[in-house]
């Protein structure tokens, strides 16, 4: 619905940025991360102009050029989020779905009980909670995000997991939740019980039929979390000491560091706009209905 | 209700209100969830009273001390009794939390009103905008807004209040925009009565049960947004023994097993956030009934 309603607005900066075929809510999450800090046009059209070239301009405090520190801290970032990513998506659409089957047994219960318990939690409560566990008194995991120099794949994964687990948390119950009522929607519908009645085995009809329908709404709850995703990263990575985008946004805005607060959030709505665009483009991908209706 | 509709009744509209609260009364979850708020707002209107220690005294000698008989949550780093820190550290999240809310309430439901009432250009642009608002994660907005305006509590209260204002007013949008089709709305239009009145009198007490539900959902929010920002240093400010403000100053420490300085105020936060969010939930039930 979204995606057809959303307008074209004339002149608009960040429709020119993300080009005609972006969604609405991603260019206007754009234009108001681009416009909270510089009010003058003009000034603002350069500097967006020498952000495109890649120039994001020179760090106050580093006296140094901004990109490089932001390109780090991304690619860091993102390391971070897809290890909560890889983790929560299967595991929260099978919470759902293992809820669903089971909707009202104790096994229901318990999923999502205890998903919406972990999701209303602050991050750096459950972080603690988990350093404590995991870090002080197991001695599992490390409590600090930052590995050593020349650490390989599956070192950086060790060290990523315990971060990664509180975003995991916010994430689940959310995920859970969509899964499991998109799939109680699916199983009373009419397409289902055609599919049982002629004869199809359970399987298939959960395969087929149920899970493909149950899965749309979960993919955009999926894509606005990573608005969600990002403002959990500033928090994690404090609490972790872990060199990502959003600690490098939380000692920019400290140090008063302008140049690196608006790359650091530009680049975020960049990532935003990306994540939401690659998320409408999945939904008409799976949901042929909007393909069809963007034709008319 | 039987008797409302034989006999004209000025009194009606309690009837379902009491049935509200009747099956509040009734539903365990409420129950459990107002007894944890219920004690952390005695904790923070009586805390210091019965603290066994003054929460901000430091006692450099006994610092660091772990959970002993003397003080039972032990000591943080400059030897304050954390156990008396975490009583009288409810009060400032539990005066900054519901203001905030009561603010976003207060803006949501007018600017709800006023987009689900006119309709229209009015509701497209207004709505274009709350949308983009709720695109930005609190976290950011609240940092740019403190480094513009500086830390305070009343920044703080400014900018959730702010942040959650677009989220009650889609839900008060849709309710209204459910409520100015029946034919009280046309019979005030018809008396030409004003586009204020009919909004804020007339419409106004029909769509009172989500504005309550999305209230008390987005009070728990408050408590996890003003949790976490006293955390990343942006919220409520030292001394005060804030629990969010005390694991921010202690976290550091936590490599050394120096556990009790974070575990009982990250404890406090859980409890008080999940308690909001069962009552919330309760009351959601007993109107949705």
């Amino acid at each position: 619905m979204v995606f057809l309603g959303g307008q074209v607005l004339p002149g608009n900066v960040g429709r020119a940025i993300l080009g005609p075929f972006a969604d609405q809510r991603a260019v206007d999450a754009l234009n108001h991360s681009l416009g909270v800090d510089r009010p003058l046009l003009t000034q603002y059209g350069s500097w967006i102009w020498n952000f495109i070239q890649g120039d994001m301009g020179t760090s106050y405090i580093f006296r140094s050029p901004v990109a490089p520190f932001v390109l780090d801290a991304l690619v860091n970032s993102m390391k971070l989020a897809a290890v909560a990513f890889v983790l929560v998506v299967p595991i929260g659409i099978l919470g759902g779905v293992i809820a669903a089957l089971n909707l009202n047994r104790p096994l229901d219960r318990i999923i999502s009980l205890g998903g919406l318990s972990v999701t209303v939690l602050p991050e750096f409560v459950t972080g603690i909670i988990l350093i404590l566990i995991f870090g002080v008194w197991l001695r599992w995991l490390p409590i600090s995000a930052a590995w050593p120099k020349d650490a390989g794949f599956f070192m950086q994964l060790y060290y990523l997991i315990l971060p990664s687990l509180p975003l995991f948390l916010v994430l689940f119950g959310y995920i859970a939740r969509m899964a499991r009522s998109g799939m109680i929607e699916a199983l009373d519908s009419d397409y289902t019980r055609t599919a049982v009645l002629k004869g199809l085995p359970w399987r298939t009809v959960i395969w087929r039929h149920v899970l493909r329908n149950a899965l749309l709404p979960t993919i955009t709850v999926i894509a606005t979390q990573t608005g969600y995703l990002i403002g959990g990263l500033v928090v994690i990575e404090t609490l972790f000491r872990y060199q990502g985008i959003g600690s490098l946004i939380f000692t920019a805005a400290r140090g008063k560091d302008f140049p690196i607060l608006e790359a650091g959030i530009l680049t975020i709505g960049i990532v935003y706009a990306v994540a939401t665009l690659a998320a409408d483009f999945l939904y008409s991908v799976l949901n042929p209905r909007i393909r069809l209706g963007t034709d008319q | 209700m039987s008797s409302s509709e034989t006999i004209p009744d000025n009194t009606a509209p309690r009837g379902p209100w009491a049935e509200v609260f009747f099956s509040l009364l009734r539903s365990p979850t409420f129950l459990v969830g107002l007894g944890i708020v219920l004690f952390w707002v005695a904790c923070a209107l009586f805390g210091e009273h019965f603290a066994p220690y003054d929460p901000l005294a430091d006692d450099i000698i006994n610092a660091l001390a772990p959970p002993s008989g003397e003080h039972w949550f032990g000591t943080d780093q400059i030897g304050r009794d954390v156990f008396s820190r975490v009583i009288v550290g409810s009060r400032d999240i539990l005066t900054v939390a519901p203001l905030a809310t009561l603010l976003a309430t207060v803006a949501g439901t007018a600017l709800g009103l006023f987009t689900g009432y006119f309709k229209g250009i009015v509701d497209d642009i207004v709505s274009r905008i709350l949308e983009a608002f709720m695109a930005i994660p609190v976290v950011i907005v609240a940092l740019l807004a403190i480094v513009a305006l500086g830390t305070s509590k009343a920044t703080v209260i400014v900018v959730i209040g702010l942040s959650f204002a677009p989220i009650i007013a889609r839900t008060v949008r849709s309710a209204v925009l459910a409520e100015r089709e029946l034919d009280y709305v046309a019979a005030a239009q018809l008396r030409h009565e004003s586009a204020l009145h009919t909004m804020f009198v007339e419409i106004l007490p029909n769509v009172i049960p989500p504005i309550l539900v999305e209230t008390t959902v987005r009070l728990g929010y408050a408590i996890f947004a003003v949790a976490t920002l006293s955390f990343m240093g942006f919220g409520i400010q030292p001394p005060s023994p804030d629990w969010g403000l005390s694991i921010s100053s202690n976290y550091g420490m936590i490599g050394g097993g120096f556990w009790w300085t974070v575990l009982f105020d990250a404890l406090a936060i859980a409890s008080l956030v999940i308690g909001v969010n069962l009552a919330a939930d309760g009351v959601q039930g007993a109107l949705n009934d």
